[in-house]
C-alpha cells in the first residue's frame, strides 16, 4: 500500500536528528511534528518569529498572537523565544535551521524544487518564506506523492514550472519511496514492497539509481 | 527657583502620545507608500488601517506581509480603492477574496517578494544602507531583471532597500517616548517597520509611565516611533 500522509510524515520523523533545529513548511509538512521519536529533543522554528513551538493548543488557550507560518494557533515550549522577522530570516539564510521539511509541485534531478506557482496567471502568486527556507536551510528534505492526482510524475528531468530554488533539495520522501538526491543522480534508498524498481521507475520523469534498497515500512497511522 | 526649573523640563518634555485617530494619522498624503505591521492577523494594526480610510489618503502603495481577508482592516482599506499597488510575499491566504477579485480584475498592482527578503529590505533602508546581496531567488522569476554576483562560487541577488513614507504597527506597550514591546508573534515585520519609515505610527495594548518598561526589554527604541495611540482590545 502506498503510504498515506500520517506514514510520510512518520518516515520523515525518524531522520530528525536529536537536538535539531528544524522549520516545517505549511500543510503536510506540519504533520511530521507529531511523530518526532520519544527522547529526541527538536526544536521547532517557525519563520513569524518562534523558537521552541510548541503543539495546538485547546481551544479555550487559543491566542490569536501566538500563531505558526500557517496562522493556526500554536503554543510556546519552555526555553522557547520570540524574535522579528529580520531575526528570523538571518536564522534561516544564515544556515542556523538544519533541516527544512517543504512540500512541492516537481522536484528535478539535480535538487531544483517548484513548489510556489504554476503557469496558471489567473490567479496572483504567493512565495512567502519558501525561497529563503530553499537556499538557507542546511538540509532540504520533500514531502510529497509520488505523482500529481491525474498520475503525472512529480520528480522530473527538468521543472516545467518556476522554481522555489536550485539545486536546493537533498531528499525527497513520497508516499512509495524515499530518494537521496546526489551528485549521480536520483537514488533509490528506500521503496515499498508493494511496486517493483521498475513501476517505480515508470512513475518518475527521471532515471533512478537501483542499489541496495531497503523496504519502506512504516506503521499503521 | 525650582518651579522654574520643572517649567523649563515640561516645555522640552518628549510626548509621542496622540490621544485620538485623527491625530495618529494626520498628514498621511495621496500616494504615500505605507507599510502595514502583521503576519495575518496577528500584530495586524486593524483599527489604525480602518481609520486610515475616514482619513481619506488614496492612490498608496502599500507594503503587507499578506494581502488582507475577510472584509476588515487591509482589506477594508482596498475595498474602499484607496491602493493602487501592494508589496507583499503572501497575498493569497484563506479569506483574501476582496484582494484576489481586485487583482483578477487589474485593479490593483501586485509585486511579490520573498519573506525573509521583504523584511531585510525595509530593515536596510532603515539602518542606512544602500542595498545587500541575498541568495534568496537566485535562479528564479524573482531574480529576472536584478543583478546577480558570484561569491565565494555562490550566486546572490542584489536588493535595494524598502523606503517608506509611513509604517503602521501595532506593539502592546509604549511609553510617552516611544519605547515599544510587543506580544508574543504578533512582533513579526514592526521593529523593522518602524525603521524603515520617515512617519512610524504605533497603536498599542497600552501607555504606562516613562520608566515602567525594564530598559532590558524594550524591542523597538523610541528614536524609530514618532505617535503611539492607545487602542484597548479585548483579547
Amino acid at each position: 500500500m502506498p503510504l498515506n500522509r500520517n506514514q510520510i510524515a512518520w518516515r520523515i520523523a525518524q531522520e530528525i536528528e536529536d537536538g535539531s533545529y528544524v522549520n516545517l513548511g505549511i500543510g503536510m509538512p506540519e504533520l511530521v511534528a507529531n511523530y518526532i521519536p520519544e527522547n529526541r529533543e527538536i526544536i521547532f522554528h517557525s519563520e513569524n518569529g518562534i523558537l521552541g513551538m510548541g503543539p495546538q493548543p485547546e481551544k479555550s488557550e487559543e491566542d490569536g498572537d501566538l500563531i505558526n507560518a500557517g496562522k493556526k494557533p500554536v503554543t510556546l515550549l519552555t526555553g522557547g523565544s520570540y524574535f522579528n522577522h529580520t531575526d528570523s530570516f538571518a536564522m534561516v539564510r544564515g544556515g542556523h535551521i538544519d533541516l527544512c521539511v517543504l512540500g512541492a509541485f516537481q522536484i528535478s534531478k539535480n535538487g531544483d524544487l517548484a513548489n510556489w506557482a504554476t503557469l496558471d496567471n489567473s490567479k496572483p502568486p504567493g512565495v512567502g518564506g519558501a525561497m529563503d527556507l530553499a537556499v538557507g536551510a542546511k538540509n532540504i528534505f520533500v514531502m510529497t506523492e509520488h505523482c500529481t492526482k491525474d498520475g503525472t510524475p512529480k520528480i522530473m528531468e527538468e521543472c516545467s514550472y518556476p522554481l522555489t530554488g536550485q539545486g536546493v533539495v537533498n531528499t525527497i520522501f513520497t508516499d512509495l519511496a524515499v530518494i537521496d538526491i546526489t551528485s549521480e543522480g536520483l537514488k533509490v534508498r528506500e521503496k515499498i514492497n508493494e511496486i517493483s524498481f521498475m513501476e517505480l521507475q515508470n512513475k518518475t520523469g527521471a532515471p533512478l539509481i537501483e542499489s541496495d534498497i531497503k523496504e519502506l515500512s512504516p506503521p499503521v497511522l | 527657583m525650582r518651579d522654574k526649573v520643572v517649567q523649563v523640563l515640561e516645555i522640552k518634555m518628549i510626548d509621542k502620545r496622540v490621544n485620538t485617530f485623527e491625530e495618529a494619522l494626520q498628514g498621511i498624503a495621496d500616494s504615500s507608500t505605507v507599510l502595514l505591521g502583521g503576519f495575518g492577523q496577528a500584530g495586524s494594526p486593524v483599527e489604525l488601517i480602518e481609520a486610515l480610510i475616514d482619513q481619506g489618503a488614496t492612490n498608496l502603495t502599500v507594503v503587507s506581509n499578506n494581502a488582507g481577508e475577510g472584509e476588515f482592516g487591509l482589506a477594508a482599506l482596498m475595498k474602499a480603492g484607496r491602493i493602487r499597488k501592494v508589496i507583499c510575499s503572501y497575498p493569497r491566504s484563506s479569506g483574501s477574496f476582496i484582494f484576489e477579485e481586485l487583482y483578477e480584475s487589474g485593479k490593483i498592482e501586485l509585486e511579490i517578494v520573498p519573506q525573509g527578503t521583504l523584511s531585510e529590505r525595509m530593515r536596510a533602508a532603515g539602518a542606512g544602507i544602500g542595498g545587500f546581496f541575498t541568495p534568496t531567488s537566485a535562479g528564479t522569476l524573482l531574480s529576472q531583471d536584478k543583478e546577480v554576483r558570484q561569491i565565494d562560487g555562490k550566486d546572490y541577488v542584489f536588493e535595494k532597500p524598502l523606503k517608506a513614507d509611513v509604517a503602521l504597527i501595532k506593539a502592546h506597550t509604549a511609553d510617552r517616548w516611544g519605547n515599544l514591546t510587543y506580544n508574543k508573534s504578533a512582533r513579526n515585520f514592526g521593529p523593522a517597520m518602524a525603521m524603515a519609515a520617515d512617519l512610524t505610527i504605533a497603536q498599542v495594548q497600552e501607555i504606562t509611565n516613562l520608566g515602567e518598561i525594564d530598559p532590558e526589554h524594550v524591542v523597538t527604541p523610541g528614536i524609530f516611533v514618532n505617535r503611539v495611540l492607545e487602542v484597548k482590545l479585548e483579547n
